[in-house]
């Protein structure tokens, strides 16, 4: 059931291997080219007038006249001194000089830009003077993302990076081809693995010879060298087809997962959901509030709050275009998570690199039976960019049973524990679904929400259920516990009620059970401590692959 | 580091005991991981892993049979029967410390009342001074209510009076633990060991370990993470 594929790409092969040749251009060259165009285009009045001066001395006194001041004024004018002295040929060679220059170090760090992928980590050596060497280690790898920007979309290529635990321990691949990105990611993630590549060599040899990966690692580099000596036009349109196909093609293969495990969204319901959050709100305040200053006649007030509005509107127009062409799947290596308009970007979460769920209801969402899901992963770390913002939402916005769906892909193993009792834990109360209760008295600290809180465990997680005005449901699996912690403070003591929390890595979702009775949290923690241990133990997600093929070879 | 039966006498000497405290603190090490002596921990080889300490290797298949996970049949570190209390002198670490926040707070407070003359400057150093006089007053039962206790799988630690907080750490969680000494500490011959997890959440810290028991723990808790580890 695993198909474990041969390798899409040779290049994980052990061997250094160098990026895209474009990378440099992308990564600094884009910008460079802007500012010499820049420059230029401020420059060209004076550059005009500087070949009509060097080239045709004799145009009369106008120009004499105009430029009387060039003469020796360095700090003003340089371009003027540089004429009126004749220094042309040296300013040419100069700015030859450093084009050449500016080249020759982007031509350098593209050669010395190297990676390779080896059976234990991935490795990139990059540098001119100062050399790094970074690599990650393939049974840590906690996801690969390919990025797609517009701009590397138009070359064909994309951003590769391999997420390890830790702060900034990211090992980037910027950029290869968008092609060999997508297999090289596959490679990784079999390699990850663990499952034995020989196998699935020997498995599926005639597969090498596939067009795809006939290139190797120059494929991309040197379209035309493959095709023969064909047109120079033809081979233009070529390219230009295949970008074009690129840029139509839907963004998730549909190949590469089964349809029934994707989960799309509509953008009606995109749009709502943005519409219906707190950012709508917060931006039908501050309309109030101009409104409301602009009738009273306090004008400053337009000044205050519309750069505020402005931002807001933004951001929603960015929540809205980043959620457009979302899909979830599960694919052999794992959840793919893929989304983006123009710019688009996908990831990849291995089995077990999930350490918590949660599934969120804000209150205006509840009529429409929209839910979000989001999920605490290693190597985003608690750092507030929007990309590692963005990664942790794994559902924007969905139905019940498509929060079933990406529950069941997240955490496949808990699948049976989880489908009975998903109904109860989204939107029930009290006991339904085997949940545990909350003593009345529990309504001094939780008003609302107290007979909503509970919890309940097997099969590897453990599910909190609380919130009345935002309903939420956490599910933590018990192997990726970190620690617990049983909490009293003096009201919840008087009250004879305890909160748990199970400590999970900085993310969004926080697993907590804020009142129970304090008996039964007593209870609680015990056991979740000692099942944390017991889980810990028995899991075998680092190396999923081994994994799957110890379990099939146990059962033929 | 108080052991057991010393811990029970204890509470109603707290200062009085320091001195006496202290050689019993260097011959608990000296004993070995497993001591004998004291009566507490007679129940100790039926938890299995404990008799094979000394040898840090399981040659007896029966006590690793009784231990609950297969994969780590020796066990560096002593079960505990019960919990264990850090120094007592920690309490003048931590009187040290909560004096010096009051004489700072308070000196402000009364450079504003005597400077600028604001009356009520002095209302508040006053109050400062009280409550923190009675803080310090209640810090003893404090830092007796600081505990940990290694048991076959995990580490509790638990403290705190009016708001209680106890945690379990996986030894197999840990992905470092660190000795740490302030000032006072370090003159006092004693350490802080702060256990750090993946989740920033943990924020466990015993303090006021004797130093060479902090530096045993320590190596043995590493010694025991690396042997239990098991991904993130």
């Amino acid at each position: 059931m695993t198909a474990p594929v041969a390798p899409v790409t040779a290049l994980a092969d052990g061997e250094w291997h160098r990026l895209h040749p474009a990378s440099p251009l992308l990564r600094g060259g884009l910008v460079f080219i802007a500012v010499l165009g820049f420059v230029l285009a401020n420059m060209r009045e004076r550059l005009l007038d500087m070949f009509i001066i060097v080239f045709v001395p004799d145009t009369g006194d106008e120009f004499g006249e105009r430029y009387d001041g060039w003469q020796n004024d360095w700090a003003n004018d340089p371009v003027g001194a540089i004429v009126t002295n004749g220094q042309i040929g040296w300013a040419l060679l100069a700015v030859a000089v450093v084009v050449v220059g500016v080249i020759v170090g982007f031509w350098m760090s593209w050669r010395m830009h190297t990676f390779r992928i080896t059976r234990e980590s991935v490795e990139v050596r990059s540098g001119i003077l100062f050399r790094s060497h970074r690599s990650a280690r393939l049974d840590r790898v906690q996801g690969v993302n390919i990025n797609r920007p517009v701009f590397a979309r138009l070359f064909g290529t994309a951003k590769l990076d391999v997420s390890v635990a830790g702060e900034s321990g990211n090992v980037q691949l910027a950029y290869l081809g968008s092609a060999l990105a997508d297999g090289l990611r596959a490679d990784i993630l079999r390699l990850a693995s663990g499952a034995r590549a020989e196998k699935s060599r020997a498995a599926a040899p005639a597969e090498r010879a596939m067009p795809d990966a006939a290139g190797a690692p120059l494929a991309e580099q040197a379209p035309g060298v493959a095709v023969g000596p064909t047109p120079a036009s033809a081979r233009v349109t070529a390219v230009v087809g295949r970008r074009v196909d690129e840029f139509l093609a839907p963004e998730l293969d549909p190949s590469l997962a089964a349809p029934e495990s994707v989960v799309h969204l509509s953008v009606a319901r995109v749009v709502g959901s943005t519409l219906l959050g707190g950012t709508t709100i917060a931006i039908v305040v501050f309309v109030a509030i101009i409104v409301a200053g602009v009738a009273a006649g306090q004008e400053w007030v337009i000044i205050s709050f519309i750069p505020a509005v402005i931002g807001l509107v933004g951001y929603l127009w960015s929540r809205i275009t980043k959620s457009l062409r979302y899909s979830i799947a599960g694919t052999p290596d794992g959840v793919r998570i893929g989304h983006g308009l123009l710019s688009t970007a996908n990831q990849t979460i291995p089995p077990g690199r999930v350490h918590a769920v949660e599934a969120t209801q804000w209150i205006l969402w509840r009529p429409f039976g929209w839910w979000s899901v989001r999920v605490n992963l290693a190597g985003q770390s608690a750092s507030a960019s929007s990309d590692a913002v963005q990664r942790t939402i794994v559902l924007p916005v969905g139905r019940v049973d498509d929060v079933r769906r990406v529950l069941a892909l997240l955490l496949p193993d808990a699948q049976s524990v989880l489908d009975p009792v998903l109904g109860a834990g989204l939107t029930g109360r009290g006991a339904a679904g085997g949940f545990s209760t909350t003593p009345r008295r529990a309504a001094w600290l939780r008003p609302f929400s107290w007979r909503r809180i509970g919890w309940i465990s097997s099969g590897g997680v453990v599910l909190f259920r609380r919130g009345a005005l935002t309903r939420s449901l956490a599910v933590m699996p018990l192997a990726r516990v970190q620690s617990v912690a049983l909490a009293r403070g003096p009201v919840r003591r008087m009250l004879r009620l305890a909160s748990v929390r199970v400590h999970t890595l900085a993310g969004p979702v926080t697993v907590e059970l804020p009142v129970a009775d304090a008996d039964e949290a007593a209870g609680l923690y015990e056991r979740l401590a000692a099942d944390a241990v017991v889980w810990a133990g028995a899991d075998e997600s680092h190396r999923w692959g081994a994994a799957r093929e110890q379990q099939a070879e146990v059962v033929s | 580091m108080p052991d057991r039966p010393e811990a029970a006498e204890v509470p109603e000497a707290a200062p009085g005991s320091e001195v006496p405290a202290t050689p019993e603190t260097v011959a608990v090490p000296d004993g070995g991981p497993a001591p004998d002596d004291v009566p507490a921990l007679e129940t100790l080889p039926d938890a299995g892993p404990a008799p094979a300490s000394d040898g840090l290797e399981s040659f007896d298949p029966a006590s690793s049979a009784s231990t609950p996970s297969a994969n780590a049949p020796e066990h560096p570190v002593p079960i505990d029967e019960d919990w264990r209390r850090v120094s007592p002198k920690y309490v003048v670490v931590e009187v040290v410390g909560s004096l010096i926040g009051m004489v700072v707070f308070v000196a402000a407070f009364l450079v504003a009342y005597f400077w600028f003359e604001w009356w009520w400057a002095l209302w508040a150093a006053v109050a400062i001074g009280v409550v923190s006089l009675v803080g310090i007053a209640f810090e003893p039962r404090r830092v007796r209510s600081i505990g940990y206790r290694l048991r076959a799988d995990d580490l509790l630690f638990r403290r705190g009076i009016m708001y209680q907080r106890q945690v379990a750490v996986p030894y197999g969680r840990m992905q470092l633990v660190d000795v740490t000494r302030g000032p006072v500490a370090r003159a006092l011959g004693l350490a802080d060991l702060k256990f750090v997890t993946a989740a920033a959440a943990t924020a466990v810290t015993v303090p006021g370990l004797p130093l060479d028991d902090a530096e045993r723990l320590r190596d043995e808790l590493v010694a025991l993470a690396e042997t239990r580890r098991a991904g993130l």
